[in-house]
């Protein structure tokens, strides 16, 4: 009996796609619940930096909040701007939250638990995250505003900028791996907590993660949706679910370019010190933990920094980014060939 | 294989359509959309030939770059969508003839016209191999040592490209105002504040 179920689970077609389905479902129903409850701790976090309460009315310490917020999106009205360009209007929302959405199929929670584990893994995250420009251009263009318009032409120069210095931050740390697939990446960091990439690739690690806030549009670099000039940026036209797509989409990419930094610096699911009380801790937990600490740092930015002008923030990008991190990458080539650290192939 | 034969129909047909909608459709933030969608089919074609470095650039490249900027020049461009609709007719027996010749080329290409049976049954294994090494480090091994010069020079040319634009678009205007950061830091205290004690009902 049991050898028949595995069987009809590892041969038949049909069983094949029901695991396929159900490695998705397990990825995808923990992350939206991540999400939702990501919108509750920023609040909190903010809330303590400026000595307030946050959302503490609805359920116990306000933890329903994310629920029925979410509910009060579903039930309001979703509004088409009669000049919006009605299908490419709807679909932008959608483009922006599934793009962040299907990038996990590659990220391994523990040794051998990802749903795809491919190759070209790091490359296929750089495909996925370069995707998410397209959401917000095609908003800003669909809704036929010029607020909207500017929004999204401020953030596809955004992306595309800091996207380039991302690139090459990951070029630097796939020379020290020898392998573009994530688990070896991590795998490769085994070891003490010193071991992990940030330290020896410290200059790389704090370009990624500005650069991830500013993939992210998150607060110093926030000018897409600077709702002091442009109203909200992109976002201006859209209500109700479509909003709830954006808002969550964003969300879901802070968490995703977290979980990429602990994977390429952090160490992924590898516990910080590899002896026994701690290796017993299974490596989820850890991973969590890492992401659950940079999210913390994301949320304690926005709540500190103020926002850059855009000329800076270009400046910041190709001129500052982009040389250290392409001089970094021939520095590491360069030590790893003469230091005799290539890694085997 | 039903998954995969599956999947492969389904992402050629995608590719078809998205194509054809390309050439189509009507407005041309349309038609960069339907190229990106080609462009995304094409590269799940190519993951299911095992071909997945090629696949990845493919979206990084194309999607991720190029197409970003053909969107953004259509999008801010004011397209008269009548006149742009109106060499159509004109330029489609030329379409159709370079359509025919790159048709033809493939097939000779693939040896499927012009060549014995025998190199038709080559052709049916030209499907994914089961590599000892991974196509990555495959393609790396060729481009880095066998075609090295050619690499080079390759990106030689890429960067005569890079020159030119910068040159033809590279225009220094009179008159306007520039920041220089370094001035910036470097201004001493004296410079920019100065502290001035303000009687009381005097005024400064």
């Amino acid at each position: 009996m049991t050898a028949d179920l595995i069987h009809f689970f590892t041969h038949n077609w049909l069983g094949q796609a029901i695991v396929i389905l159900a490695q998705c479902l397990a990825v995808t129903i923990p992350l939206l619940v991540a999400v939702a409850y990501m919108t509750y701790v920023d609040r909190k976090v903010w809330a303590s930096i400026q000595l307030r309460r946050g959302p503490n009315v609805v359920g116990p310490f306000g933890l329903l909040q994310p629920l029925a917020d979410g509910l009060k999106l579903l039930l309001k009205e979703t509004i088409v701007p009669s000049s919006a360009n009605g299908v490419l209007f709807i679909i932008a929302p959608m483009i922006a939250f599934m793009t962040a959405l299907i990038a996990w199929a590659v990220v391994p929670f523990d040794d051998g638990w990802v749903i795809a584990d491919i190759n070209v893994g790091i490359l296929y995250l750089f495909a996925i995250s370069s995707l998410g420009v397209y959401g917000i251009i095609i908003a800003g263009w669909a809704s036929n505003s010029k607020y909207a318009f500017l929004g999204a032409l401020r953030s596809a120069a955004q992306m595309v900028s800091y996207e380039v210095s991302i690139g090459f931050v990951l070029i630097t740390v796939l020379l020290c791996v020898g392998s573009l697939n994530l688990s070896k990446v991590v795998l490769a960091q085994s070891g003490w907590f010193f071991n992990w990439f940030w330290l020896p690739l410290l200059p790389m690690f704090v370009i990624f993660f500005v650069s991830a806030l500013a993939e992210t549009s998150r607060t110093p670099f926030d000018l897409p949706m600077s709702e002091a000039e442009l109203v909200q940026g992109f976002q201006t036209e859209y209500s109700s679910m479509p909003f709830a797509l954006f808002f969550l989409g964003e969300y879901a990419n802070m968490i995703l370019l977290s979980a990429l930094c602990a994977v390429l610096f952090l160490g992924g699911w590898l516990s910080p010190i590899p002896y026994a009380p701690f290796t017993w801790v299974p490596g989820v937990v850890w991973f969590a933990l890492k992401i659950a600490f940079l999210l913390f740092v994301f949320s304690w930015t926005k709540g500190t920094l103020p926002r850059y002008r855009y000329d800076q923030l270009m400046r910041l990008g190709w001129k500052v980014f982009l040389p250290v991190s392409l001089a970094w990458v021939v520095i590491t080539a360069a030590v790893l060939q003469f230091g005799g650290w290539v890694p085997k192939l | 294989m039903i998954l995969q034969a599956l999947a492969f129909y389904v992402f050629a047909f995608v590719v078809m359509a998205s194509a054809a909608m390309v050439v189509v459709s009507r407005n041309p933030v349309y038609s960069v959309l339907f190229l990106i969608l080609a462009f995304f089919n094409a590269a799940a074609l190519f993951v299911l030939i095992g071909a997945e470095f090629i696949a990845m650039i493919l979206i990084i490249v194309y999607v991720g770059a190029v197409a970003v900027l053909f969107l953004f020049v259509v999008m801010m461009l004011d397209i008269n969508l009548t006149e742009l609709r109106e060499g159509f007719l004109k330029y489609l027996p030329v379409g159709a003839l370079i359509g025919l010749v790159l048709l033809a080329e493939i097939l000779l290409g693939l040896g499927v016209i012009g060549s014995t049976p025998s190199s038709l049954g080559a052709l049916g294994k030209a499907g994914p191999q089961v590599l000892a090494i991974d196509n990555t480090r495959a393609i790396g091994r060729v481009l880095y040592t066998q075609y090295f010069y050619l690499f080079q020079v390759a990106g030689l040319v890429l960067l005569v490209a890079m020159i030119g634009a910068i040159v033809l678009t590279l225009r220094t205007r009179p008159g306007v105002r520039r920041q220089r950061i370094s001035e910036q830091l470097y201004r001493p205290k004296g410079d920019a504040v100065t502290v001035v004690k303000v009687p009381t009902r005097g005024g400064v």
